[in-house]
């Protein structure tokens, strides 16, 4: 059995990055003989020698045409035991932007540092962003260690600066590596230039992370999609709630509360098309059956009453700013949460984060494409909503242009 | 809160392995789209991923009747095999299929056969007109983002502006498993329910959930003739030309699409688990090995996307 793992990369402009996903790529045999000779072909083209792997992942005419990468990629690798889904995000254009969506589904990070620049304002951006979206598991390649001869103090000087900085901001997990991503040293196969690291290869430390999620210690939250009424002559009174658990464990027996109507019912079957279970964890599509006819639909989130989440009118939420347009205060925007998508104002701007600290500034002005501020929200109607510190997968929302349709912040619930 | 530590429960949670995972993702997508959308639409072309992508459509809502039609844009030119396959799921679920026939297009004179008969680029207009025509809002498409290069770049949530078109520079940020698929009038979303899938996930899950398929997945005996480096099958469309000589060979297909451009695999894997074998030791991609219309140049998929290809 497979597990799976979804993972993002992050690093500054020339640290190899597009270099090291190809390698990994490659060395996982997930790069096929027609995909390498369109590489090959290219990189000829551009009057390159060496396969170029940083080809492979540009998929777009500009990135090629540029050689930058623009917008995130999305790939797959695979070893006998674990499937990757990797968000590769882009460093220098739109680097926030492209770095919080990657990250907003990983539980892992991969940060790349060029051995011979060592970290660098970026480095420390990428860092922030990876620590303020609380993904669980930090990976720090020091890539390009053939140009400093696989110098040890090198790579412990910059594992050190980096860990401080991590410690610095509450990241739980971090593993340093020290890789050639152009030779391939340590990424699928142990150097033998790094005598001196007793550490894992990257693609081990991959391999071996915790993917399952401690369910079993979260509260439950079940936002409902949709409900299913098929009303025909097999099923006539059949009312499922239609959802995936976001959070937890949901079971038959529970005595559950919808919010935010409040309305309280049992569960009574977790349907599949497998046929009944008598449980259900985070992550999985389900259909719940209640024993009351109780007003529940789509926008509502079930919960044990004794571990309900807050019910809000007013949000104080940090926003990360995807839009070209500046924020202000006085903004009227839609807020998607869950299931459940309602207008709101944007009362107040209440503070800028500094990345490199994480702290908060004095209250900004306006917040620009890429900073990261701190507002307070009114909304038209109530929200059911965690912390974003406490649960990843219930404390993350939208803010959209209810003119265009835009997207244009994430939101994390405070 | 002891309950909640019972034995079942974290069977539960441990028994999620990667392909329920990927179905669980899916599910909970084409569950949104449902719920959101006014009038959304499954694109149906009878291949594995349609295949896959209906079956998880219908696990979405089971147990209620499938609340959306499925659309095929049929060039003219494909498989009896397929077309076959696609009338008996349509008849054997009960489903609504709308068919957009690029022949009526070239009989009305909207759009003009290509000089050399290949039909798959002209599957755009038609697929646009019918989404107009029917105004719906959301395609459902069972593309993956390890076809290519350019899908990699694809949203889950994909807007299209009012022509269909694509632009991978103004791609909205996908953040959590928050889909934004607001448009205006006139605009539609395209939805990828399998883009974290590969083609050995998707073969895995058809042998997981004993989904059928049409039998040209499947080895058999065929004639076919080379050309452009791939084998392809006689047909109305125009080939064999006079010196391609046609040879019987024991072949199967890794995609299905227009009988023009979709070559065959020199294969023997006849069965379910033999054709697995055979995909996850496989060294080509699927497109690379069956995909004339991708070989045009390095970003034939990107371009045909910006004009509204699926």
């Amino acid at each position: 059995m497979t597990s799976l793992l979804r993972l993002t990369t992050a690093g500054s402009v020339d640290d190899g990055k597009s270099t090291l996903v190809g390698r990994l790529l490659h060395d996982t045999q997930s790069i096929m003989t027609d995909q390498l000779a369109a590489v090959e072909q290219a990189t000829r083209a551009r009057g390159g020698d060496l396969p170029d792997l940083a080809l492979f992942t540009d998929g777009l005419r500009a990135e090629r045409e540029q050689g930058i990468t623009i917008d995130a990629a999305y790939r797959y690798f695979a070893t006998p035991t674990r499937k990757f889904v990797l968000a590769d995000c882009p460093g220098h254009v739109q680097y926030t932007r492209n770095t919080v969506c990657g990250a907003s589904t990983a539980e892992l990070a991969v940060i790349l540092v060029d051995a011979r620049q060592g970290l660098v304002e970026q480095t420390r951006r990428h860092l922030a962003v990876m620590a303020f979206l609380r993904v669980p598991h930090l990976v720090l390649a020091v890539n390009k260690m053939d140009l400093v001869n696989f110098d040890e103090p090198t790579f412990r000087r910059i594992e050190s600066e980096f860990a401080a900085a991590a410690g610095a901001l509450g990241v739980p997990d971090l593993v340093a590596v020290p890789v050639s991503a152009l030779h391939g040293d340590n990424v699928a196969v142990a150097s033998r230039r790094t005598q001196w690291y007793r550490g894992p290869t990257l693609l081990e430390h991959l391999e071996a992370v915790p993917t399952g999620r401690a369910a079993v210690a979260e509260p439950m939250r079940f936002p409902v999609q949709l409900v299913l009424r098929p009303r025909t002559a097999e099923h006539p009174d059949y009312r499922g709630l239609a959802g995936r658990v976001a959070s937890g464990v949901l079971e038959v027996g529970h005595e559950v509360i919808a919010l935010p109507s409040g309305g309280r019912s049992t569960v009574v079957g977790i349907d599949t098309p497998d046929g009944p279970m008598s449980c259900a964890a985070a992550g999985q599509s389900v259909t719940v059956l209640l024993s009351d006819e109780i007003d529940v639909g789509r926008g509502e989130v079930l919960a044990r009453p004794e571990q309900a989440p807050r019910v809000v009118t007013e949000l104080d939420a940090d926003l990360c700013w995807l839009a070209d347009h500046p924020l202000r205060a006085g903004a009227r925007v839609l807020v998607k949460h869950g299931t459940r998508t309602v207008r709101a104002v944007v009362t107040e701007l209440t503070g800028r984060l500094d990345l490199r600290t994480l702290r908060h500034t004095a209250p900004p002005a306006a917040l620009e494409l890429n900073e990261i501020g701190v507002a307070r929200i009114r909304l038209a109607q109530p929200l059911a909503v965690d912390s974003y510190a406490t649960d990843r997968h219930t404390g993350g929302f939208l803010v959209i242009d209810a003119a265009d349709g835009n997207t244009l912040a994430a939101g994390l619930v405070g | 809160m002891t309950a909640i530590m019972t034995a079942p429960a974290r069977s539960a949670a441990v028994e999620a392995d990667h392909l329920a995972a990927l179905e669980s993702e899916a599910v909970h997508i084409i569950r949104e789209v449902i719920a959101e959308f006014e009038r959304p639409v499954l694109l149906f072309s009878g291949g594995k991923d349609s295949a896959v992508l209906l079956h998880l459509a219908l696990c979405a809502v089971y147990p209620a009747p499938l609340p959306l039609p499925l659309l095929h844009v049929d060039t003219g030119h494909n498989f009896p095999e397929v077309i076959s396959y696609r009338d008996r799921r349509v008849l054997e679920l009960g489903l609504r299929l709308h068919v957009a026939a690029v022949q009526d297009w070239i009989d009305d004179g909207r759009l003009t056969e290509r000089p050399d008969g290949t039909r798959n680029p002209l599957q755009t207009v038609p697929l646009l007109d019918t989404i107009n025509e029917h105004r719906f809002d959301a395609v459902l498409g069972g593309a993956r983002r390890d076809e290519d290069r350019a899908r990699a770049k694809e949203r889950i949530v994909s807007l299209r502006d009012a022509f269909g078109g694509w632009d991978p520079r103004r791609q909205r940020p996908e953040l959590w498993n928050l889909y934004n698929g607001r448009h205006s009038a006139g605009e539609h979303v395209r939805v990828f329910p399998l883009s974290n899938w590969t083609e050995l996930d998707v073969w895995r899950y058809i042998a997981r959930r004993d989904i059928p398929v049409p039998s040209i997945y499947y080895a058999h005996q065929r004639e076919v003739f080379a050309r452009d480096g791939m084998w392809l099958t006689a047909g109305t469309w125009g080939g064999p030309r006079r010196g391609e000589r046609v040879v019987l060979k024991s072949v199967r297909y890794r995609t299905v699409g227009d009988t023009s451009c979709t070559g065959a695999v020199e294969s023997t894997a006849a069965t379910l688990e033999e054709v697995l074998a055979e995909v996850a030791a496989s060294r080509i991609t699927e497109r690379g090995a069956t995909r004339a219309d991708d070989r045009l140049s390095e970003a034939a998929m990107e371009d045909r996307k910006r004009e509204g290809y699926f």
